[in-house]
């Protein structure tokens, strides 16, 4: 269940940020000037903090996804469903590990 | 050894030699006491839910079910609750204890954290009567539709259909089913959208479809190709962690989604 709405609530924040994304990059064909300075403005901390939230859900939302994949497709998925929730943890924290160390002496290191 | 001789040469069975007192069973059972927090609904009353506490005294080999009988039968007569065997068989007092689906008549109070109140409410995503009685209709209209019963083209044998053990034991978890309905409404799928078939008809539908006697196979998956069929599913796993009868729930979904893809590509 709590594996279900993790994937819900990443789902709904790629969305959005995907939305977004779309936004500001179809700016540069409105105007670059406009585009460069909406882009300066996500050079901040809490810019640097939404980004690696951004990661974070998107690297939950893919394992989570590919432990799906393996549910409906692999015969011992359903099994092993909660042996498989684990790695996707153990492998979210693998991945974010290593990418907050540098993402966030980026955003606080002062560049 | 024939089973007769079984019966004759076989010692009493433990349950009927008469033990002195001081032997197994004969000492005081422990009580503890318990609160009870159930979740009331009277529509000749009141729109509106009520939590309502019952302060019970109960013994150690009491289940929740006894616990609701002794509200019932000293202290409100009012509440309302389903069961009908007491023992697990029946399907009739599937609720949600704990925030949790489970047969009241399977649940031993001494399992449940006494310290605090049990809480106990009617299953969710189904109307609600009184108290803890839903209207289970729309429950046993997919039950219906997904035709749980034998279905075979061929002329009728003049004996049994056979089946090797194989083929008996590719349906076998699926026959346990006793449409209690704790996987149907344990589903956020089902609670949002009412129309979904839910994991129970499924489950009873797999028991036909694998069953090697029966020949609707094809119209079943068909049925459940539907939108509001096996492809609701987002395997959360809920269904099969309310199960009381231990259905691999999600495991027989999944099997049904893999049989309408095969059938296909
Ligand atoms: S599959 Fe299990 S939980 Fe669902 S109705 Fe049947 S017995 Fe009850
Ligand atoms: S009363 Fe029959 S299953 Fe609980």
């Amino acid at each position: 269940m709590w594996s279900w709405v993790g994937h819900r609530i990443t789902g709904v924040v790629i969305f959005f940020f995907l939305l977004v994304h779309v936004l500001d990059t179809s700016l540069v064909r409105v105007s670059p000037e406009a585009y460069n300075a909406v882009i300066g403005t996500y050079k901040n901390p809490i810019m640097g903090l939404g980004e690696a939230g951004l990661v974070a859900a998107i690297v939950f939302h893919a394992f989570n996804g590919l432990r799906i994949i393996a549910i409906d497709f692999w015969k011992k998925g359903n099994k092993y469903q909660a042996q498989l929730l684990w790695a996707v943890l153990i492998l979210w924290v693998v991945a974010m590990v290593p990418f907050l160390i540098r993402q966030l002496s980026i955003v606080f290191g002062g560049n | 050894m024939s089973p007769i001789e079984t019966a004759e040469t076989a010692p009493e069975p433990a349950s009927k030699i008469e033990l002195p007192a001081h032997v197994g069973g004969g000492g005081e059972i422990p009580t503890f006491n318990i609160t009870l927090r159930v979740r009331r609904y009277n529509p000749e009353i009141s729109e509106d839910f009520s939590w309502e506490d019952y302060e019970l005294t109960m013994y150690g080999t009491d289940r929740v079910l006894d616990a609701l009988h002794k509200i019932k039968w000293e202290h409100d007569g009012s509440l309302s609750f389903r069961r009908s065997c007491a023992h697990g068989v029946c399907g009739s007092d599937a609720m949600r204890i704990n925030g949790r689906n489970r047969l009241a008549c399977k649940t031993l109070l001494k399992d449940l954290d006494t310290k605090k109140p049990i809480t106990v409410e009617a299953i969710k995503g189904l109307p609600v009567e009184k108290d803890l009685i839903v209207d289970m209709e729309p429950f046993f209209q997919s039950y219906r539709e997904i035709m749980p019963f034998l279905i075979n083209k061929g002329h009728e044998p003049t004996r049994e259909r056979l089946q090797s053990a194989e083929e008996r034991a590719r349906f076998d978890d699926t026959t346990k089913c006793i449409l209690c309905a704790a996987c149907t409404s344990s589903c956020p799928v089902f609670w949002t959208d009412g129309q979904y078939f839910g994991p129970a008809a499924i489950v009873n539908a797999h028991r036909f479809i694998f069953d090697s006697r029966d020949d609707a196979g094809d119209m079943r998956l068909e049925i459940l190709n539907d939108k509001e069929g096996v492809w609701r599913c987002r395997t959360t796993f809920n269904c099969t962690e309310a199960c009381p009868r231990g259905i691999q729930v999600t495991q027989a979904i999944s099997e049904v989604k893999q049989a309408i893809l095969s059938r296909r590509v």
